[in-house]
C-alpha cells in the first residue's frame, strides 16, 4: 500500500519535472539553445494563475483563469524571443546560456516584486480532497496532475504529428537549412516553438502550485527537470517525460529506503549513471549521416 | 527563343571574407535546362544559394518573371515557385519519406493537387513510394537523393535549383537520377538550373551551359557545343593529357578580362 502511495505521489512530482523538461528539449531542439529559465517560466506561469485566479487578486473562476494564463505564458515565451533571444541569433551557447540564467534571475525578481516573496497557495479545485480506494490514500491533486499530464502529452503529439505547423517545427529542428529552402520561416516558428514551452510551462505551475505552495524561487525546481531531461536524452520529446518520471519517482522512495543523506543525491547520482553507461540518454535519436 | 524566366545580371555575392561571386550575369529560358559547371570553390553553391535567399548578395539583380528577388527571405521567393534542391540532399532525417514530401509543399495550400504530385513523384521515383513510411535518414543516399528532388516537385515549381545531384552516388546511380530528370523536365515542363562538377552528365541533359571559374562565367554556348570545346573535353571530360604541374587553369583561352 505504501509503496503504491509514493509511486503515485512520485509519478505526479515526475510529471511536472516531466513537462519543464519538454519545455527544455522543445527550445533545445528547435534553436540548439539551452533555455535555463525553463524552471522560472513555469514559476511565473504558477503566479500568473494564481495572481488571476485568487480572491485576494483579480479573483476570475479557476476555469478561465487557467487557460488564460496558458495563453499569457505562451505569449511571454514568444515575445522573449522575438525581443531578446533573436538578437543574439548567431552568438556562441555560452551567450545564450548566461542570458537565460540571467533572466532567471530576472523573472524571479519580477514575481516577486509583484506577488511577493512569502509562499502562496494556489486555490486549485485540483487541490481539494483525497480520494480512497481501499486502504489507499491518494491525493486528488496527484491524481489530477498525472491525469491532465498524459491528456497535454497526447495532445502534444497528435500536434506535432497531424498538424502542419507541427511538422514545420520538426522539420526546423531536424535540419534548419532545409527548413528554409522549403519555404518554412523558421524564425517565426521557432517563436512559436518558445511559445508552446511557455505553454507547457504554465500548465506545469498550475499543476505544481495544485500541489502546494509556491513562492518565486519554485523555479530552482528547474535543475531536478535538466537532470531529467539528459536522463531522458536531451532532444527526445518522449525522452523528456520518461526522464522527469524517473526522477519523480526516484525521490520519495530514495527518501524512504535510504538514509537522509543519500536521498538528496538519488536523482543526480543516476543522472550521472546515465552519462556514463548511455551517454546520449536514454532515448537518444543521435543518427549518422549517410553520404 | 522562348521567354526569359530567370536573369542574372552582375551579381556580387560575398562567402565570409570571401568574394565568392564577382560579377555574375546569366540567363535560364523557361522549360529548358541550363547547367552550370566549374570546378570546387568556382562559386556554383554560394550563387544558388544566393538566387534562394540563403544568402544576400552585395550587388546585382535577379530578376525572375521580370520581378527582382535578390535579398528576399528565402520563404518569400519559394513561395514564388523557385525551388534549391540543396547539395547533399539535406533530408529531415527522423521524418517519414511522406512526411518529407508534405514539407515540399508547405507553402502550398491545394489539398487535392497536393495529392495528385504525390502520386507524380511516387510515378517518377516508385522505391519512394515503397518506403513511404520509412524514415528519411535510413535511406539510401540515391534514395535520399530521390526524395530531395522528389520533394522539391512536390511545389510544383517554376524552376528548380539542383546543386550537384551527382555528389556521392555510384555512376549507374547518376545515369538513373539524370534519365529521370530528363523526363521530369520533358513532360512536366519543369525549368531547371543545374550546378554540376559531372560536365558530362550534366551537358548531356542540358540545353545551355555556363562555365565558371573563381567567381566568374568564363564561357558560355549551347550543350553541343561546349560539349564539343576543347577546353570542356580536355578539363571536365578528360580526353587530354594534364599540365606539366598536374594543374591547368583557363590559360590558353582567356574568354573572360
Amino acid at each position: 500500500m505504501d509503496i503504491l502511495q509514493l509511486l503515485v505521489s512520485g509519478l505526479a512530482n515526475g510529471c511536472v519535472y516531466g513537462l519543464i523538461a519538454l519545455g527544455f528539449v522543445l527550445i533545445y531542439k528547435a534553436t540548439e539553445a539551452v533555455n535555463f529559465a525553463q524552471g522560472d517560466l513555469m514559476m511565473l506561469g504558477a503566479f500568473v494563475t494564481l495572481g488571476l485566479s485568487n480572491a485576494e487578486y483579480v479573483g476570475l473562476p479557476f476555469w478561465l483563469a487557467a487557460p488564460l494564463a496558458i495563453a499569457i505564458m505562451a505569449g511571454v515565451g514568444y515575445l522573449l524571443d522575438l525581443l531578446i533571444l533573436r538578437h543574439i541569433f548567431g552568438q556562441n551557447q555560452t551567450a545564450v546560456v548566461i542570458l537565460t540564467i540571467a533572466l532567471g534571475f530576472v523573472l524571479r525578481f519580477v514575481a516577486g516584486a509583484i506577488w511577493g516573496h512569502e509562499p502562496q497557495t494556489l486555490q486549485s479545485p485540483l487541490a481539494m480532497g483525497d480520494i480512497r480506494l481501499g486502504g489507499v490514500v491518494l491525493g486528488m491533486a496527484d491524481v489530477a496532475v498525472i491525469v491532465v499530464t498524459v491528456l497535454l502529452t497526447i495532445c502534444l503529439y497528435q500536434f506535432f504529428q497531424r498538424t502542419k505547423l507541427g511538422l514545420a517545427m520538426q522539420a526546423a529542428s531536424q535540419n534548419q537549412m532545409a527548413a528554409y529552402y522549403m519555404g518554412i520561416p523558421v524564425k517565426r516558428v521557432q517563436g512559436l516553438i518558445w511559445g508552446l514551452s511557455g505553454a507547457v510551462a504554465a500548465v506545469a505551475g498550475i499543476l505544481f502550485a495544485s500541489k502546494g505552495a509556491i513562492d518565486p524561487n519554485a523555479g530552482l525546481l528547474g535543475i531536478k527537470a535538466f537532470a531529467a531531461a539528459v536522463i531522458g536524452g536531451f532532444g527526445s520529446l518522449p525522452g523528456a517525460l520518461v526522464g522527469g518520471l524517473i526522477v519523480g519517482v526516484i525521490e520519495p522512495f530514495a527518501s524512504r529506503y535510504l538514509a537522509a543523506g543519500y536521498s538528496q543525491i538519488a536523482p543526480y547520482a543516476l543522472l550521472l549513471f546515465v552519462l556514463v553507461f548511455r551517454p546520449h540518454g536514454l532515448f537518444s535519436q543521435v543518427r549518422v549521416k549517410k553520404v | 527563343m522562348g521567354k526569359t524566366i530567370l536573369e542574372i545580371k552582375n551579381l556580387e555575392s560575398f562567402y565570409g571574407p570571401i568574394m565568392a561571386i564577382r560579377g555574375v550575369s546569366l540567363k535560364v529560358e523557361e522549360g529548358k535546362v541550363v547547367t552550370v559547371l566549374g570546378a570546387n570553390g568556382a562559386g556554383k553553391s554560394t550563387l544558388m544559394k544566393t538566387i534562394s535567399g540563403i544568402m544576400d548578395p552585395e550587388k546585382g539583380q535577379i530578376l525572375f518573371d521580370g520581378e527582382e528577388i535578390q535579398g528576399r527571405e528565402p520563404h518569400a521567393i519559394v513561395r514564388r515557385g523557385i525551388v534549391h534542391v540543396p547539395e547533399g540532399r539535406e533530408v529531415f532525417p527522423l521524418l517519414s519519406v511522406d512526411e518529407n514530401l508534405s514539407l515540399g509543399a508547405y507553402s502550398r495550400h491545394d489539398r487535392a493537387e497536393i495529392a495528385r504530385d504525390r502520386d507524380m513523384v511516387f510515378d517518377y521515383f516508385p522505391i519512394l513510394a515503397e518506403r513511404r513510411n520509412q524514415e528519411a535518414g535510413t535511406l539510401s543516399g540515391g534514395q535520399q537523393q530521390m526524395l530531395a528532388i522528389g520533394r522539391g516537385l512536390m511545389l510544383r515549381p517554376k524552376i528548380m535549383l539542383l546543386d550537384e545531384p551527382s555528389l556521392g552516388l555510384s555512376p549507374l546511380l547518376v545515369q538513373e537520377i539524370f534519365a529521370i530528370l530528363k523526363r521530369v523536365n520533358r513532360d512536366e515542363g519543369v525549368t531547371m538550373m543545374l550546378v554540376e562538377q559531372n560536365a558530362r552528365v550534366a551537358l548531356d541533359l542540358a540545353d545551355f551551359g555556363y562555365v565558371m571559374e573563381i567567381g566568374r562565367i568564363v564561357m558560355e554556348g549551347t550543350a553541343d557545343r561546349l560539349m564539343q570545346s576543347e577546353d570542356i573535353k580536355s578539363f571536365y571530360l578528360g580526353h587530354q593529357e594534364e599540365g606539366q604541374r598536374g594543374e591547368r587553369r583557363w590559360k590558353r583561352k582567356k574568354t573572360w578580362r
